[in-house]
């Protein structure tokens, strides 16, 4: 038994090479296609009500926009990939099919709206998540993470990273329009 | 003609590397005394040429060659002489020549420094780099040529990056490769060891002194890199855990694992395996972290796969090398028993939990690091992991890693007690919680708990470090040379802990939009927008604003933040002005022109945040100061004197 702990490195290395070589062989092209899907697919958002960004007065409930499509979008002024996600969530809210509701996450009230100003504000409303309390029940690891809520209330696609414009439509447009 | 032969002379090289590799290892497993006679000229010669090669490249850009690609793409004729120099290794052809120059410095230094070795020894530390240097050597030439043509002719280079050309950054990437590349001594000694079937109290003995050297250079070369980012980023922020400061930080934390698992090593002739695994790991992850950032694999998988030929190279390199040495691990670890014990509360039990707190640090970080990487892979999408994740979890394992520190230092060798060390840990904890407290809420007025907490803990660090020290003196015992560099490091960190607490709890900062005249409040000081006027450097012109500074009636500081604009690459960069003293850091930034004279500033009022330049200051004097002490200098016995005979000498030295 006393020998067997001495592969230990050895083994945690080679697998880590391993997954560097997949890596490099799949050299992959665009977006990834496969996806573990969350298990809270199907499953009704969870409700929430959080101060909004824009005034910590004015708050932001999930159950306003119940009739609508809702796309929740975790955010960060920290993420960097929220930054290039962020003219995609522009252009979807120009198309208004949907509503979208910004969750910023783990973050400064005062940086967001600084960032709101200096890029614009595809939101309908953002809520305020400093301490990541809600993002908790939604499973919620990184930013940015997508959800697509439909007008009863249920989850019905999850997209870990950035929205691309790809993904919208291949994804998320393609539900609501099929829905409709 | 000359960077042809720079070319020639680094194929020579690599030839030599191979010829160094062969005899230094196949020499003392053949008992071939002439093959192990001929390691040390190979390394000379292989020095030699390789200092040519980097000497034409360096010329090449001191010169404005831009016939040569790696010149045209990075360097232009406006560009002062020493960012020229600096751009030799600013981007990725030529760090790598520059990985090889220091890699080959070290190399001569083992052989020059190390006489005194076992010859046999000696030749497989040096057959060890020899692989290195080769590997590398091959890499360079096969994918990365920095000597390759152009095949037209450019009037003029593309330009440094203007983010780049900056005095701190021209040293910061050279003391960063002198610690990475310094830990390949270690790696080399304990491969070496491993080849030899024999691991006893003097190979750690000899392993020290190069470990804390380069250790020393890595804390520097980090310190540089924060100092650069804090001010010329503008954004105040000294460390923001992106992938590349991350990548940097991790051979720290095993190096400084590695530093303590080493006098344990050194002192008792314990923890033999785990020394040699750490040794193995500070270089793995410097080389994974390096060709991870370089590769640039980390932000994105795309970039990595844009050139399959260089990833698989650097893939099998990493096999082979890192592969090979835990392959050599699994072989010879399990011969390696322990005969002493120790006691749960002694200093090896404090320095065991001490390198298990480290470890978790570096695996929490290579964990957020990875992720991404991993979501990407996995087709989950692009991922950010910033500093909600980091923060936390980096803490949970430095704060119980602070206390330690002050507890450990007291802990005696193999003895189950902390006896009468007790009452000074005591009375230290109590000044330090009422010294804590007074500064974290009596001054800052700070009620956030993880204040208070981080500024006691560094008292009591900076106390605890003192108290023996302070009575040796009373005492009039001298002081060795490691005693005293294992004090000024740890009063460094408690400097660091005393002062990333401070600044970080306490600071302020205020976007505001000023025009000439106006001024706005900050943390009791007034910014007061004087004028802006043109300014030109010498390869970029420049809007600089006058922010004057005062407090009450007095003018304390005036800032004068610039907006530059590089000729070449047409970037606007923001130079952000500093007001510094001990107690504290103003900070002004301009952002966008608003029209009308008037501009947009980031304002910011930092306190103590010279404490985390002093602070790493003092532990790589520490570290220097460690690494000169008399014992490593002294002929090396067969067995080490055991500690526990010369009482006089059982508290000392433990850097």
């Amino acid at each position: 038994m006393r020998v067997n702990r001495f592969w230990l490195p050895l083994v945690g290395f080679l697998v880590l090479a391993g997954v560097f070589f997949v890596a490099l062989k799949r050299a992959p092209t665009g977006g990834g296609e496969r996806l573990v899907q969350s298990v809270l697919i199907g499953k009704p958002a969870s409700a929430f009500t959080l101060p909004s960004v824009l005034d910590p007065a004015m708050p932001v409930s999930l159950a306003d926009f119940k009739g609508r499509w809702v796309l929740l979008n975790v955010w960060a002024t920290w993420c960097v990939e929220c930054r290039a996600e962020h003219q995609v969530l522009l252009d979807v809210q120009r198309e208004g099919k949907v509503a979208i509701v910004g969750l910023d996450y783990k973050d400064e009230d005062p940086a967001a709206n600084e960032w709101l100003q200096r890029l614009g504000n595809p939101y309908d409303a953002v809520a305020s998540d400093p301490e990541g309390r809600v993002a908790l029940d939604y499973g919620v690891y990184g930013a940015p993470e997508n959800f697509l809520i439909d007008p009863n209330g249920v989850i019905v696609h999850k997209h870990i990273g950035a929205l691309t414009s790809e993904v919208w439509r291949r994804d998320f447009q393609s539900r609501v329009d099929g829905a409709s | 003609m000359l960077p042809e032969l720079g070319q020639f002379a680094l194929i020579l090289a690599m030839l030599l590397a191979f010829a160094q590799a062969f005899f230094g290892i196949a020499g003392p497993a053949r008992r071939n005394e002439r093959w192990i006679a001929a390691t040390a000229p190979a390394v000379a010669g292989q020095f030699v040429l390789t200092v040519f090669a980097f000497a034409t490249l360096v010329y090449a850009f001191v010169h404005n060659d831009f016939t040569l690609r790696s010149v045209a793409g990075h360097s232009n004729s406006a560009l002062p002489v020493y960012f020229r120099v600096a751009a030799t290794w600013g981007h990725h052809e030529g760090s790598m020549l520059f990985w090889i120059l220091v890699l080959s410095i070290w190399t001569v230094a083992v052989a020059a420094f190390s006489r005194r070795l076992p010859r046999a020894f000696q030749a497989r530390v040096l057959g060890v780099l020899g692989v290195l240097s080769a590997g590398f050597l091959l890499f360079t030439l096969a994918t990365s040529n920095p000597f390759e043509r152009l095949d037209r002719l450019l009037p003029d280079g593309v330009d440094l990056n203007p983010v780049l050309q900056d005095f701190a950054l021209t040293i910061h990437p050279p003391m960063l490769y002198v610690g990475y590349v310094g830990f390949s001594v270690a790696f080399a000694f304990a491969c070496a060891a491993m080849l030899e079937g024999k691991l006893d109290q003097t190979w750690a003995r000899w392993t020290r002194p190069w470990t804390t050297v380069a250790w020393m250079f890595l804390t520097v070369g980090i310190a540089l890199g924060s100092w650069w980012a804090y001010y010329e980023l503008g954004w105040g922020g000294w460390w923001a855990w992106d992938p590349v400061e991350n990548a940097i930080l991790m051979p720290w934390l095993l190096g400084t694992a590695l530093i303590h698992s080493l006098a344990v090593t050194d002192k008792r002739g314990l923890f033999k395996s785990w020394t040699l695994l750490l040794a193995i790991g500070a270089f793995s992850f410097s080389l994974l972290a390096t060709f991870l950032v370089r590769s640039g694999v980390l932000t994105s998988v795309h970039s990595f796969a844009a050139d399959p030929g260089r990833g698989i190279f650097i893939l099998s390199f990493l096999v082979v090398m890192i592969g090979g040495a835990l392959a050599l691990y699994v072989w010879r670890a399990p011969l390696l028993r322990s005969q002493a014990g120790f006691d749960l509360v002694s200093r090896e039990a404090f320095l065991l939990y001490n390198n298990i707190l480290l470890v978790i640090a570096t695996f929490v970080i290579f964990g957020g690091n990875m992720a991404p990487f991993l979501s990407d892979i996995l087709g989950l999408g692009s991922l950010s992991v910033g500093p909600p994740y980091f923060n936390p979890t980096f803490l949970v394992s430095m704060i119980p890693l602070l206390a330690l520190v002050a507890i450990g230092m007291h802990a005696r060798w193999k003895r189950g007690n902390l006896g009468e060390s007790r009452r000074v840990l005591l009375v230290s904890l109590g000044t330090a919680l009422v010294l804590g407290l007074a500064m974290a809420i009596g001054i800052y007025g700070l009620h956030d708990v993880r204040a208070p907490l981080g500024t006691l803990l560094g008292f009591w660090i900076i106390l605890s470090s003192l108290v023996d020290p302070i009575d040796r003196l009373r005492r009039r015992l001298s002081l060795s040379a490691a005693v005293v560099g294992m004090t000024l490091a740890h009063v460094g960190l408690g400097l660091l802990t005393l002062g990333i607490t401070t600044t970080e709890s306490a600071r302020v900062e205020r976007d505001v939009a000023l025009a000439p005249g106006q001024s706005a409040e900050l943390g009791g000081y007034r910014f007061t927008f004087v004028k802006t006027e043109a300014a030109e450097g010498p390869n970029y012109d420049a809007v600089r604003a006058d922010v004057q500074v005062s407090r009450g009636d007095r003018d304390v500081a005036l800032l004068q933040p610039e907006r530059r604009t590089y000729w070449v690459q047409q970037t606007a960069l923001a130079e952000a002005a500093l007001g510094v003293n001990f107690r504290r850091d103003l900070l002004a930034t301009m952002g966008e022109s608003l029209g009308k004279g008037a501009w947009s500033f980031r304002l910011q009022v930092r306190p103590l945040m010279s404490l985390l330049w002093l602070g790493a200051a003092l532990m790589a004097l520490g570290g220097l100061c460690a690494a000169t002490d008399r014992r490593y200098r002294q002929a090396v016995r067969s067995t080490a004197t055991d500690p526990l005979a010369s009482p006089a000498r059982a508290g000392s030295a433990v850097t």
